[in-house]
């Protein structure tokens, strides 16, 4: 009789080369996408003037740093110097580059899987934390550090010690107006930022079923801020229909061959996990983030939490440290909450499905203040435009602009001014994350249109009776 | 990389959950090459206030904790980016061992990559730590019996063995993957032919 498998314990053994003494494995990477930020891993490449060892298994792509401005003009020469970067590191290196003008650039997280990159079945690896948004199409897909990165550039393996696995279950209806991002807060603040540690997170469970794959990667994405190495999502129809057609993405017999091979993929019924955690799908209700962790995630209803509450004097001064940086008051209702600015896009929240979302709320309405909307790929962009969701958007009075990780991370010159309350579609609400001294609160893109319609944090639920 | 054994030096409390490496270091800074050093970068934002000024209060600015090589933080330090330089701007700024009760799984690997020791004690021993800490500047790291001396204190502390026989003998995660090539090259001939669809079409 053969051991019952989890779907990660499946991929794993299909990648692993070698099983070291020490305890690590040696896996195979079938994908590797580096973007601006990947130049220290190249430099140590070169340090040792050595080669890439898989240029055809390596992309690149141009996000972290790019303008969202149309004309896609740098507002800084040490900016475009990172755009020059991958683009000489990637040309020297025969790699692949989806640049800045590049009609399949965007964000790497959305443009992997809409190109038929990211397929199910693979190992994919890349110099970013939430990289774990390609296991929604069932792949082990893995956040890595510079040196890690110049590990795979020359030998496209990497070393891993496997995780545990952890299974989050959720079962039952989602309720009008929540989102994928509701569920995977709700996760977040059920089980802490380190709630996962040392684990490949699973989603399961009938809601998981019924998430569109975008929803999906929405899920997987935020799956490092619960502490999880890895998130996955077991292949199915939803999966294989999405897949199909890809420019990347295999064609014909082969297609059919992948399909026979990716329906073996998920975790045979008496699998075991490590750990195992289920939420009620009916009881998620719109969620926001008050504090700077992601585990600072309350419904729309509540109100921010009192240190005084709070018994250890510690964590009491630490939330207390949140609220002044974040400017609130103990017990302030989360609806009276004001917000400056909003920002609709990144690599969670900026797939046609999510402006589809944000669309439907501001169609008809104005903003009461000002934000950015951009699109997660030129893609989805241009998808978006053909709808006429950028008309929706303009005349509310947002901005619509390029494809990047914008104001996500700010390093591109968008950034939320010092003291600014955002609305914040992101997947990060630390302290300087969208600037230094910005607040962030997270939340979905639905959410954050109600914030911008009523210029105050907001349920979404009431403004779209009556809506599609 | 140089082999780590003990240490004994300044030591550093820092007494915050949820240290990111947006906080270790701002996203702005992560242009700088590791041959400019990113040591100044280290804490930028809890260090200095918005005009560069340093805040007095911040415990790395106390002159009487500079050159620390010791950190201790408390729950989930490095949660967050991937970003190395997190690691790189604390061993550029002198640091060689952190100590908290959890670590961001990614920092933690990328520590080891850079000589950098993360070591894990219990929630009752780091407030131990801390507090001796606070009090005495100084702690010795024994990497060899996982103990972490200050004060009156010695705790031990856990690290993944595999993680710990690298950083006492300063292996090179190439050097020993170099040792496998011919394994590498069969296990890639083996697998197009099993999974031709795992190539991207191009």
């Amino acid at each position: 009789m053969t051991q019952p498998l989890t779907l990660f314990d499946k991929i794993w053994a299909q990648h692993e080369i070698v099983k070291a003494e020490n305890g690590l494995s040696l896996l195979w990477v079938d994908r590797h996408y580096v973007h601006e930020g990947s130049f220290q891993g190249f430099d140590k490449v070169d340090a040792r003037g050595a080669k890439v060892a898989r240029p055809d298994l390596t992309f690149g792509i141009a996000d972290h740093y790019v303008p969202t401005n149309h004309s896609r003009t740098f507002s800084d020469p040490s900016l475009k110097r990172m755009n020059d970067q991958i683009e000489e590191n990637t040309s020297r290196h025969g790699i692949m580059l989806m640049g800045m003008n590049d009609p399949r650039q965007g964000i790497v997280h959305v443009v992997g899987p809409e190109q038929g990159l990211t397929i199910p079945g693979l190992v994919i690896v890349c110099g970013d934390s939430h990289t774990a948004t390609h296991g929604a199409l069932g792949a082990i897909a893995i956040g890595i550090g510079a040196s890690e990165v110049s590990h795979v550039l020359l030998s496209q393996t990497l070393w891993q010690k496997k995780p545990k696995r952890l299974r989050v279950t959720v079962d039952g209806k989602t309720g009008p107006g929540i989102g994928a991002k509701d569920i995977a807060l709700s996760i977040i603040a059920k089980i802490g930022t380190n709630g996962a540690q040392g684990h490949a997170v699973e989603y399961a469970g009938g809601a998981i079923r019924a998430l569109t794959m975008e929803g999906r990667l929405t899920l997987c994405n935020l799956a490092i801020e619960s502490g999880a190495r890895t998130g996955m999502v077991a292949p199915d129809e939803t999966t294989f229909a999405y897949a199909k057609g890809r420019p990347f993405a295999p064609k014909g017999a082969d297609f059919d061959r992948a399909v026979d091979a990716w329906q073996l993929l998920s975790s045979d019924a008496d699998a075991e996990f490590d750990t195992e955690v289920s939420l009620d799908a009916s009881a998620i209700a719109p969620v926001v983030t008050w504090g700077t962790s992601p585990e600072d995630t309350l419904p729309i209803d509540a109100a921010v939490p009192d240190p005084a509450q709070v018994t250890d004097p510690d964590k009491a001064q630490q939330m207390q440290g949140a609220l002044d940086y974040m400017g609130l008051s103990p017990r302030q209702k989360l609806t009276d909450i004001r917000v400056d600015r909003v920002f609709i896009g990144s690599c969670t929240n900026a797939r046609i499905e999510d402006l589809r979302a944000a669309a439907s709320v501001l169609a008809g309405r104005k903003a009461k203040v000002p934000g950015l909307v951009s699109a997660g790929s030129t893609q989805v962009k241009h998808q978006a435009e053909q709808e006429g969701l950028d008309k929706i958007f303009t005349a509310a009075g947002l901005t619509w602009g390029e494809s990047g990780c914008s104001m996500c991370i700010g390093i591109n010159g968008d950034t939320v001014a010092p003291g600014e309350r955002c609305a914040s579609t992101t997947n990060l609400n630390f302290r300087g994350r969208q600037g230094p001294g910005a607040r962030t609160h997270l939340m979905s893109p639905a959410m954050v249109a109600a914030a911008a319609v009523t210029g105050h944090l907001a349920d979404v639920r009431p403004m779209l009776r009556g809506r599609a | 990389m140089q082999p780590f054994k003990q240490l004994s030096g300044g030591a550093v409390a820092l007494r915050r959950d949820n240290v990111d490496t947006d906080q270790v270091i701002p996203a702005r800074f992560l242009k700088i090459s590791r041959a400019e050093g990113l040591g100044d970068a280290l804490f930028r934002d809890l260090r200095f206030d918005a005009d560069g000024k340093p805040r007095p209060d911040f415990p790395l600015n106390d002159p009487a904790r500079k050159g620390a090589s010791i950190l201790i933080g408390r729950r989930n330090f490095g949660v967050g980016s991937s970003r190395e330089a997190a690691v790189y701007a604390l061993v550029d700024h002198g640091f060689r061992c952190v100590v908290a009760t959890s670590f961001g799984d990614i920092f933690a690997g990328n520590s080891v990559n850079n000589g950098l020791v993360a070591a894990i004690v219990s929630e009752e021993d780091i407030e131990k730590l801390l507090s001796a800490v606070e009090q005495t500047g100084r702690a010795e790291v024994d990497l060899e019996a996982q103990t972490i001396r200050a004060g009156n204190y010695v705790v031990p502390f856990s690290i993944d063995p595999a993680r710990k026989m690298r950083l006492l003998n300063g292996w090179d995660d190439l050097d020993l993957t170099a040792t496998y090539k011919d394994r590498i090259e069969a296990f890639a001939a083996k697998d197009r032919s099993e999974r031709p669809w795992a190539v991207p079409v191009t």
